[in-house]
């Protein structure tokens, strides 16, 4: 059996692949639970209401509530998952929603199906089945997901990074070597780049042993490459070497242009 | 390649915004059809979003950039590339009376299975009570089918000027409709069972009827079981076999011949005929529990088992007419 993925990528005809992050059951769980107090909420709501009804007629405020009942949580996830594409209540606050396995708009079908067999994924009691079947599943998809093709995804809140605040501009002595910066930007790889631009927005993350090491090595990498004059680097520690020559190589400032060559 | 990564946010920045007002915009009103013009932009800015996607994927170390650009065009990806058919506006009755019967046709074949597990059944009852009468009690799970035909229908038919239901017929039709329904889409789940579960209980269903039957018949009480059971079962009965064709159909996915197609395509061709089907399995189990709150709990001489009889097979006939008939003019089902 392949092993199980916390994601799932999918290739577009323009040839560039995006991956959608996988719910797992846990999260699901919790949106399940916040949608059963919503339905439970409508359910005493719309018992109120009827029993207003029973002004006129008990029985059809009965009739009606045995049938909101039966119809309110199949109609709830129906209705919701198919209006708000993909969303319930529940998903909404975990920041989850069903999509279709290749990444396609959800049919109705799809959302009829995969909620219509929650009769079997709750099987025999709390959705033993289907909590089963999510955890061995490769993509986490309980039995209505499989059939319908539907796998649930979670999106986190996203924010572009914002390069200014982690590269504040300080006074960065490498650039008043303007010649020696282009001659930096030429050697430099773009791999090269990228690992000394996430090993300074991942600095706090590091054992303190560890980030001296890390930027010890970096920054003598870097001043292999492109040696600057003594009085230029003179009192700057590895990891301020470092952040200047990744400001550098990223910051697009006020003195011209800024560029990684791959 | 050359990236001036800060250069190159500030000038997407403004089109990624754009494109994601569109997608809310979208994803906010579901009936809403964008002009032409608008198509164009979407496409336009989606491939501006990929062409940024694809620039900064060798960029390891931007992942915040990278996963705001792959949640976009995931969303613009379904928008713009599903090419399955759209649904049109739902017409009820259109949907009752042509698509729901095409539906049922185009799967004869797992409807004739259902059909030939709940013979089996009723064989199985019947023989399980000609063998031993006693076994009518592990049979027959309802306690008011437990006593003596003769001494029901005598009570039943002496029971005219007391309407028991009178008062609840409505929260029974509705009891009866929500219980029938439940079993329905129970049948259909099962099929993911590779159909045993299906056939179990449409077999079981079966041994019910035929153990019932046969008590009855023997009783010499034949006229009260077909005046009784008609009006509802006649269209209860195939409503719970057609539910168990909808799991056949699932169980047949997981079994067929895959024909190069993966599961999850099988999954995907028959989803639509699946959900017509169950779908209107409840529209005909919903008839079901009126009838029989309404008519079948009353007996001769309130209402003669002649017409009782008359109206079960007027149903029946008009129920063979929809499944077997209907829809045929605008091309049908395919056999």
């Amino acid at each position: 059996m392949r092993g199980k993925v916390n994601s799932m990528s999918i290739r577009t005809p323009e040839g560039v692949t995006f991956s959608l992050l996988l719910a797992g059951p846990s999260t699901r769980f919790l949106a399940w639970l916040v949608d059963a107090a919503c339905v439970n909420v409508a359910l005493s709501v719309a018992a109120t209401f009827l029993n207003l009804t029973s002004i006129i007629s008990i029985q059809i405020g009965q009739a009606f509530y045995i049938l909101g009942v039966f119809v309110l949580p199949i109609a709830y996830s129906i209705m919701l998952e198919w209006l708000w594409r993909g969303q319930t209540l529940g998903k909404r606050v975990l920041r989850l929603r069903v999509v279709d396995v290749q990444g396609l708009k959800l049919q109705f079908s799809q959302v009829a199906i995969r909620n219509l067999l929650r009769a079997i994924d709750n099987l025999p009691v709390g959705y033993m089945v289907g909590g089963i079947s999510c955890l061995a599943s490769r993509h986490c998809q309980r039995l209505g997901d499989l059939a319908a093709n539907t796998i649930v995804v979670r999106y986190p809140r996203t924010k572009r990074p914002d390069l200014e605040k982690l590269l504040p501009e300080k006074y960065n002595s490498l650039l008043d070597h303007p010649n020696l910066v282009n001659a930096l930007r030429r050697k430099i790889t773009l791999l090269e780049a990228s690992i000394a631009l996430r090993a300074v927005m991942r600095r706090d993350e590091f054992e303190p042993e560890a980030r001296v090491r890390l930027f010890g090595e970096l920054a003598r990498y870097f001043a292999s490459l492109v040696r600057f004059p003594p009085e230029t680097v003179a009192g700057l520690t590895d990891e301020r070497y470092v952040t200047n020559v990744v400001q550098v190589l990223f910051s697009a400032g006020k003195r011209g242009k800024r560029d990684v060559r791959a | 390649m050359i990236l001036d990564l800060e250069k190159f946010v500030a000038e997407e920045k403004a089109f990624w915004a754009e494109l994601e007002g569109m997608l809310d915009r979208i994803e906010d009103d579901p009936g809403l059809r964008l002009t032409l013009k608008e198509t164009r932009r979407l496409y336009y800015l989606y491939q501006r979003a990929t062409a940024g996607l694809s620039k900064i994927e060798g960029l390891p170390s931007e992942r915040e950039t990278r996963r705001y650009l792959e949640n976009l065009v995931a969303r613009a990806f379904g928008e713009i590339h599903e090419n399955r058919s759209k649904a049109h506006r739902f017409l009820p009755w259109a949907w009752f009376s042509r698509s729901f019967p095409r539906a049922f046709r185009r799967y004869k074949k797992q409807f004739a299975l259902a059909v030939l597990a709940t013979i089996l059944g009723v064989a199985f009852g019947v023989g399980a009570m000609m063998i031993d009468a006693d076994s009518k009690k592990i049979l027959v799970p309802f306690s008011h089918l437990l006593g003596e035909p003769s001494e029901r229908v005598a009570e039943e038919e002496q029971r005219v000027e007391k309407d028991e239901l009178k008062g609840a017929k409505a929260t029974f039709s509705s009891h009866l409709m929500t219980h029938n329904t439940k079993i329905a889409v129970f049948c259909m789940a099962m099929g993911l069972t590779f159909g045993i579960g299906t056939l179990i209980l449409l077999f079981f269903n079966g041994a019910i009827l035929g153990a019932v039957a046969l008590d009855y018949i023997r009783a010499g009480e034949t006229a009260f079981l077909f005046g009784w059971l008609m009006p509802h079962g006649v269209i209860e009965i195939p409503a719970i076999i057609i539910s168990g064709q909808v799991g056949l159909i699932l169980a047949g996915v997981l079994l067929g011949k895959s024909g190069g197609r993966t599961l999850s395509e099988r999954f995907r061709s028959i989803s639509s005929d699946a959900v017509t089907l169950i779908f209107g399995t409840a529209v005909l189990l919903g008839w079901a529990g009126i009838v029989e709150a309404f008519i079948s709990q009353y007996h001769q001489p309130v209402l003669p088992y002649s017409l009782k009889i008359s109206f079960g097979a007027a149903e029946l006939a008009a129920l063979f007419f929809l499944l077997f008939r209907s829809g045929l003019k605008t091309g049908g089902g395919k056999g």
